[in-house]
């Protein structure tokens, strides 16, 4: 589904992706890790397109994202992705947060995408706040918006940048229940997360990054069970252990 | 110094001032702002824009204009406009064009320069995220901008918006310079026939003053709101 070749990014002079390689399969769920300033946030935004690269190459559903023929609007609304900071719209209500790209790119009629809208929002528990503003929601609640806002155009695969680490501790779970349910239902997804919890559960692999390249990209039971690198038993052991 | 004021000069000439020389004002305070407005929003996504020779001409049309006096712009304006409209109409003859018309063209180009900048500030307001989250769902850049990035952006800047339409409000009395009766027109005319300079000047001066004080406390209470609605 998502193929990763040979990628490599450079701010200016400085390096942040060195010759990243992996694939996602459909169904599959694969789980980003390692420390901050890694380059895990950039390779996930690479996958749309969100950030250019200068080599190598991304195929999302066997389209290449860099290609300049692409039509990258219409691929990037077949991918759902969710960000730390939610990024609701503060100026509509959760709603019209729901409605605005499938009323404006798949041209969905508004009862048809209000219905949608009205679905997902059952599924993530937030039937009731249809008509409030983001701002008057937890961030808990408005991370599940925003699953839903992304859930809503109907994706072939979901990217996930650390959807939980801008939330309080206590809402934390509700987000990953989410999460969980959509990764059991067979969604293919790619999350950069520090919740090794999550992975534990519901990863099919484990890909672990340090200074722009990827140092590990292993099944769920190696990677926990025997990592190879030094680095990654590092990592491993410091966020485990406390 | 105020015993020999006449005040029935005002009583006698109202109607004339407010009807004919206020409505005036306001009608192109009203226009120049909005044309000002919508003209300086493209000006400041074209400064703000990847693409090098937009956000050039931009620049330096906003930077031109800045530095020039208001008064030399519209005089140049109103004359150049015709022979400019006869070259683009490949005609031989001027193009008539109205006061009218040249002074709201000329307030609406110029004030676009510091609606411009209101605006650039207002887009840069908002965070990078917002536009991601815009572009992830599949969004193109002018539904980004459109539904995303300006509403939040005109919200957040309406009192700075508010406070530059004062001071546009200010400066149509320029258009005395093309022979146009605006509020100020108007009274100097009456002041003139009826040889009352320093009554009718005073009154200007008042009106001014009152209608701008109060328009800019209405800006500071709308500031509070929009403060607690974020």
């Amino acid at each position: 589904m998502i193929e990763i070749t040979d990628v490599s990014k450079w701010y200016g002079t400085f390096q942040v992706l060195t010759q990243c390689s992996t694939h996602v399969g459909k169904g599959e769920v694969v789980v980003v890790c390692g420390p901050s300033g890694s380059g895990k946030s950039t390779l996930i935004k690479c996958v749309n397109g969100l950030e250019p690269f200068q080599k190598g190459e991304i195929r999302v559903d066997g389209i290449s994202v860099s290609d300049a023929k692409t039509d990258l609007p219409k691929l990037r609304a077949r991918i759902g992705m969710v960000f730390q900071n939610f990024e609701l719209f503060p100026h509509m209500t959760v709603m019209q947060n729901l409605t605005l790209a499938q009323i404006k790119v798949l041209g969905r009629k508004q009862e048809a995408a209000h219905a949608k809208g009205i679905a997902l929002l059952d599924r993530v528990g937030l039937k009731s706040q249809a008509d409030k503003h983001p701002g008057n929601l937890s961030g808990g609640q408005q991370q599940r918006v925003a699953i839903a806002r992304a859930l809503c155009m109907d994706p072939i695969a979901m990217l996930f940048d650390e959807p939980t680490s801008a939330l309080d501790p206590e809402m934390i779970n509700e987000v990953l229940d989410v999460m969980v349910q959509l990764a059991q239902e067979g969604m293919t997804m790619m999350c950069v997360t520090h919740e090794m919890g999550f992975a534990r559960r519901v990863a099919h692999r484990v890909i672990f990054m340090d200074e722009g390249s990827i140092v590990e990209d292993a099944t769920k039971d190696d990677f926990f069970g025997k990592p190879r690198s030094e680095r990654a038993q590092q990592f491993l052991s410091k966020i485990l252990h406390h | 110094m105020f015993s020999n004021f006449d005040y029935g000069v005002i009583e006698r000439n109202w109607h004339y001032l407010f009807f004919d020389g206020m409505a005036f004002t306001l009608r192109l305070t009203l226009l120049a702002m909005t044309g000002g407005v919508v003209f300086g929003t493209l000006l400041a996504m074209m400064r703000l824009s990847s693409i090098k020779p937009l956000a050039w001409i931009a620049g330096a049309y906003v930077n031109v204009l800045r530095s020039i006096p208001l008064v030399l712009v519209i005089f140049w304006f109103y004359f150049l406009v015709p022979y400019i409209g006869a070259w683009v109409l490949h005609s031989n003859t001027p193009v008539r064009v109205g006061a009218f018309a040249s002074s709201l063209l000329t307030f609406a180009m110029f004030e676009a320069c510091y609606y411009c900048e209101i605006m650039r500030a207002g887009i840069q307001s908002i965070p990078r995220g917002q536009v991601a989250a815009g572009y992830a769902m599949g969004l193109n850049y002018w539904q980004t901008m459109g539904h995303i990035v300006l509403p939040q952006a005109f919200r957040n800047m309406v009192p700075i918006l508010l406070t530059q339409t004062i001071i546009l409000y200010q400066d149509v009395s320029l258009v005395y310079v093309l022979s146009i009766t605006d509020f100020v027109g108007a009274a100097s005319k009456v002041a003139d026939r009826d040889g009352r300079l320093v009554e009718m000047y005073t009154f200007v001066a008042l009106i001014y003053f009152v209608s701008c004080f109060a328009l800019s406390m209405l800006v500071r209470k709308l500031q509070a709101r929009i403060a607690v609605v974020r």
